[in-house]
């Protein structure tokens, strides 16, 4: 413990939790350059990158927060067992989240919170997934033979039970891309919401040139020269397209939402693909950090979750931001015009401009969200200025992380005091948001 | 890489030895290396010369309870032999030491050491005497010739002593030790000169980088891996740069050695005051650089284009000169040492060329350079520059080399073998101490004695 003061759930006062920095690998497309990746390998190359960049060999910290969307029943302590193949002293803790894709701001989150109420003096907040090695399960007719096999007690039993077994039972059950309560995939839910708030096709084609062509710009001027740690052979993410034009985007088919016919928006150019990939964000309290000769970047100040009822089709499934931006920025007392960034996650393209749409329409503010006033436009120049999903893809769990960790740099270089928003949809109908302030 | 070649492990079996001695074949050994706690000898060294420095080595290694010899007797026994001829003023002079040497050797242990001390012939108090120019002239042309004659591992060195300088110089103790060490493993035929008395003696010979912060560049692999374990080994912490897709590799041996990953592109106008930044932040202090990162880009002058030409020059000698001027900019500003050390990886190809290497011997020529110019401005304030040759080292380049080529380059040199990684590396460590202040502007040779040049 460097602080001498009383932590504030003991009764002191809360403290800021800063943000040092992060890591992450490249993001691969799926059944790509990390094929025989597990999570595990990934998020210690993750964290691994990030005790290389800061120096913390043999050190202990308070705590890795780390999650998983698509994870094996064998990794119910993933993180931990990640931090145990570091360089990370063995004392450090560890546990995993779960909340589809808003686990890594909930991840940082946590671990910012523990920060500010001085339970712990440093952490790490990170995410990885792996669509290469979804895990597979035996489906559940087949799960309950081999569970009777295992309880019978006679040869004669087993014989039985075994001569059950058909061809069958051994196809797999994969891990549902759909919701589960409505049986659409999160494609097919933005194709409604897309459609109800009329994005059209070339709006989200710009988002989606503008995100490839602002994060290879980033590359080529090394802005993630101290974000990234290559792996597997990969220094970038490769499912970015430097050089995107709308003629290229314009030209390809229409993935989801066919049934809009000529209505239709959303093409595998304009939505965020299936990929592998792990990050980590450093945060601390501002004493570790000076204690360890650390740099200060931002401070992460808040975040806030929310939840929409999509399931009867009242909201669209990825709105929930929408929901939890006015609240957070209401508690802080901002408006949209006090953020010098906006980090949108880019599930679709239509997310993001949907997004957008709602949170300047006066009748979504007033009767969907209770507002007296509009929120206000989002000014498009602040908006994912280094890229996003749509370029880098969109490992769920990791996303969160890689955004807190650029978004850190940016606002330090934009200088002190400087504000940053982060909004991640997620599966369920949930969403996180999140507010940073620059050092 | 195999730690040991298949040749060399060949005939240090009974059947390979056999065959190789009744046809003639090179016997190369497993060289002794260095490892912390090693004494500087596991027998008795033999301190050949009534002189000054004779005396001093003497009792130095005496002090530390050597079994110190001063005369050769009868078939004794050596783990190194030392010739001082300090005192010789005229080539008639050289025959008494030189017999007695003789009449040792055969008593010289496998991965023995000869070590001469003699003055420098450039020293300008004798510019006029052409007996003692002459003489400190043989001494060096003995030494080179003595070193091709050792076998079984065991190599010849020689430390000249600069104007007023003696073997009690904090630096003529430091080369005198490098050389008896297995951190010289791979190097023979070869001089350390001690200009002046600058440097201190450190607290621990084994952690004499205690506290320092060093940056190396090309930190992820070959020579720059090993370079940055050796100086963590020796106590320093080490700031380990290499180019962004290296990045993996680099984060792997910065967690080995407990030093910072830094991903950055050498050639960008602004690396040495970034590496500046980031050492102030981290650490407060700067205490040296290792100029490592290299490229080749081989080809005939006649096939080599503007693209293979200037991205060598500029990886392999603008960036060390401008990170150089940046970080030197800075000297007296309290992060940047006093006593700050440079070293760099100059080349064989740079001191005798190699066909299709011009634009690789052009750069490794300019290190030479760079070191000789900036030795005066450093050791103002008490620091120094010093450049590295390597030859036939044992990397994944040289791997890559076609096996008869390798075979071959592997045999030309002395020790009848390729160095390893860690040699040129020690060579490197010696330069960053303290101790070794008062050796600089100067290039070693980590060959073996190649065949190749001086």
């Amino acid at each position: 413990m460097t602080s001498t003061s009383t932590a504030a759930i003991a009764g002191g006062p809360l403290r800021p939790a800063v943000v040092l920095g992060g890591n992450r690998i490249p993001f691969a497309r799926a059944h790509g350059a990390y094929a025989g990746a597990s999570n595990q390998d990934m998020l210690t190359s993750a964290l691994e990158g990030l005790v290389a960049r800061f120096g913390l060999q043999g050190k202990a910290l308070g705590e890795v927060v780390a999650g998983a969307v698509m994870k094996h029943s064998a990794d119910f302590n993933l993180t931990r067992e990640s931090v145990l193949g570091t360089s990370l002293d063995a004392h450090t803790p560890a546990h995993d989240v779960q909340t589809a894709c808003a686990t890594g701001i909930e991840t940082v989150g946590g671990v910012a919170n523990k920060i500010r109420l001085g339970q712990i003096e440093s952490g790490i907040g990170g995410g990885v997934d792996t669509i290469s090695d979804a895990p597979l399960a035996f489906n559940s007719e087949a799960r309950e033979l081999f569970m009777q096999l295992n309880r019978a007690r006679t040869t004669q039993d087993k014989i039985k039970i075994a001569l059950k077994l058909r061809p069958k039972h051994f196809a797999p059950l994969a891990p549902q891309a759909g919701e589960v309560r409505t049986g659409l995939s999160m494609g097919e839910h933005q194709a409604l919401t897309t459609h109800h708030w009329g994005v059209t096709r070339e709006e989200q084609d710009e988002l989606a040139m503008h995100s490839h062509n602002n994060m290879a710009s980033a590359y080529d001027e090394g802005f993630f020269n101290d974000l990234i740690t290559p792996f597997r052979g990969l220094d970038r993410d490769n499912n970015m397209r430097p050089g995107s034009t709308l003629e290229a985007l314009a030209k390809l088919r229409v993935a989801f939402g066919k049934q809009f016919g000529d209505e239709a928006t959303m093409t595998a150019g304009n939505s965020t693909p299936m990929t592998d990939g792990a990050a980590a964000a450093l945060l601390s309290s501002e004493e570790w950090a000076i204690d360890h000769n650390l740099p200060i970047l931002a401070e992460f100040m808040d975040f806030e979750v929310a939840a929409v009822d999509f399931v009867n089709g009242k909201e669209g499934l990825l709105m929930a931001p929408t929901y939890a931006i006015p609240r957070i920025l209401d508690r802080h007392g901002l408006s949209l015009d006090d953020i010098d960034f906006f980090e949108i996650h880019e599930a679709f393209a239509g997310t993001v401009l949907a997004t957008i749409e709602a949170l300047g329409d006066e009748d979504y503010n007033k009767n969907v969200l209770g507002r007296d006033t509009v929120l206000g436009q989002i000014d498009r120049s602040k908006l994912n200025v280094k890229g996003s999903s749509l370029a880098s893809g969109h490992p769920f769990a990791a996303t969160g992380p890689r955004i807190v960790a650029s978004l850190a740099k940016m606002l330090h270089e934009k200088g002190e005091g400087s504000l940053g928003l982060i909004s991640v949809c997620a599966a369920g109908g949930q969403g996180a948001v999140a507010l940073m302030r620059g050092r | 890489m195999s730690p040991t070649d298949s040749y060399t492990r060949f005939v240090n079996r009974p059947f390979g030895k056999q065959v190789a001695k009744t046809i003639g074949l090179p016997r190369p050994v497993p060289l002794r290396r260095h490892t912390q706690g090693d004494r500087l000898a596991s027998g008795s060294i033999l301190v050949i010369g009534e002189s000054d420095a004779g005396n001093t080595v003497a009792e130095q290694l005496w002090a530390e309870s050597y079994d110190v010899r001063r005369d050769p007797g009868l078939k004794q026994k050596f783990s190194a032999i030392i010739v001082a001829f300090d005192d010789a003023a005229h080539p008639s002079d050289l025959s008494e030491r030189v017999l007695q040497v003789s009449a040792a050797l055969r008593g010289l242990e496998p991965n023995g050491r000869v070590i001469t001390i003699f003055r420098d012939p450039q020293d300008s108090s004798i510019s006029s005497d052409a007996n003692r120019i002459a003489v400190r002239h043989s001494v060096e042309g003995f030494t080179r010739s003595l070193a091709k004659e050792m076998r079984f591992g065991a190599t010849t060195n020689g430390i000249i002593l600069g104007q007023d300088v003696t073997m009690a110089a904090p630096a003529a103790l430091a080369a005198l030790r490098f050389f008896l060490s297995g951190r010289s493993a791979y190097v023979a035929g070869q001089f350390l000169t001690v200009s002046s008395s600058a440097g201190a003696v450190p607290a621990d010979w084994d952690t004499p980088l205690a506290d320092m912060v060093i940056v190396v560049t090309g930190a992820a692999r070959g020579i720059g891996e090993a370079i940055s374990e050796t100086l963590a080994r020796d106590g320093a912490t080490v700031i380990g740069v290499d180019m962004p897709p290296a990045g993996e590799a680099l984060t792997t041996v910065m967690n080995r050695v407990g030093g910072i990953a830094v991903q950055m592109d050498i050639t960008d106008e602004n690396a040495g005051n970034e590496l500046l930044r980031m050492a102030e932040q981290r650490f407060g202090r700067l205490d040296g650089i290792v100029h490592n990162a290299g490229i080749t880009r081989d080809k005939l002058l006649a096939n080599m284009d503007a693209a293979r030409w200037d991205s060598l020059i500029a990886v392999n000698i603008t960036a060390p000169l401008r990170i150089n001027e940046q970080l030197l900019a800075a000297l007296g500003q309290g992060v940047v040492a006093e006593n700050f050390r440079i070293t760099a990886l100059a080349s064989t190809s740079g001191i005798a060329g190699n066909r299709g290497q011009t634009n690789y011997a052009a750069a490794k020529a300019g290190i030479m350079g760079m070191t000789q110019a900036l030795a005066g401005q450093l050791a103002k304030t008490g620091g120094s520059i010093n450049a590295v040759a390597p030859g036939f080292i044992e990397t994944a380049m040289t791997d890559a080399m076609p096996a008869a080529t390798r075979e071959v380059a592997r045999r030309m040199n002395s020790l009848q073998q390729g160095g390893r990684p860690v040699d040129v590396a020690e060579a490197i460590a010696l330069f960053h101490t303290d101790a070794a202040a008062g050796i600089n502007g100067t290039t070693l040779r980590v060959c073996g004695q190649s065949m190749v040049g001086k």
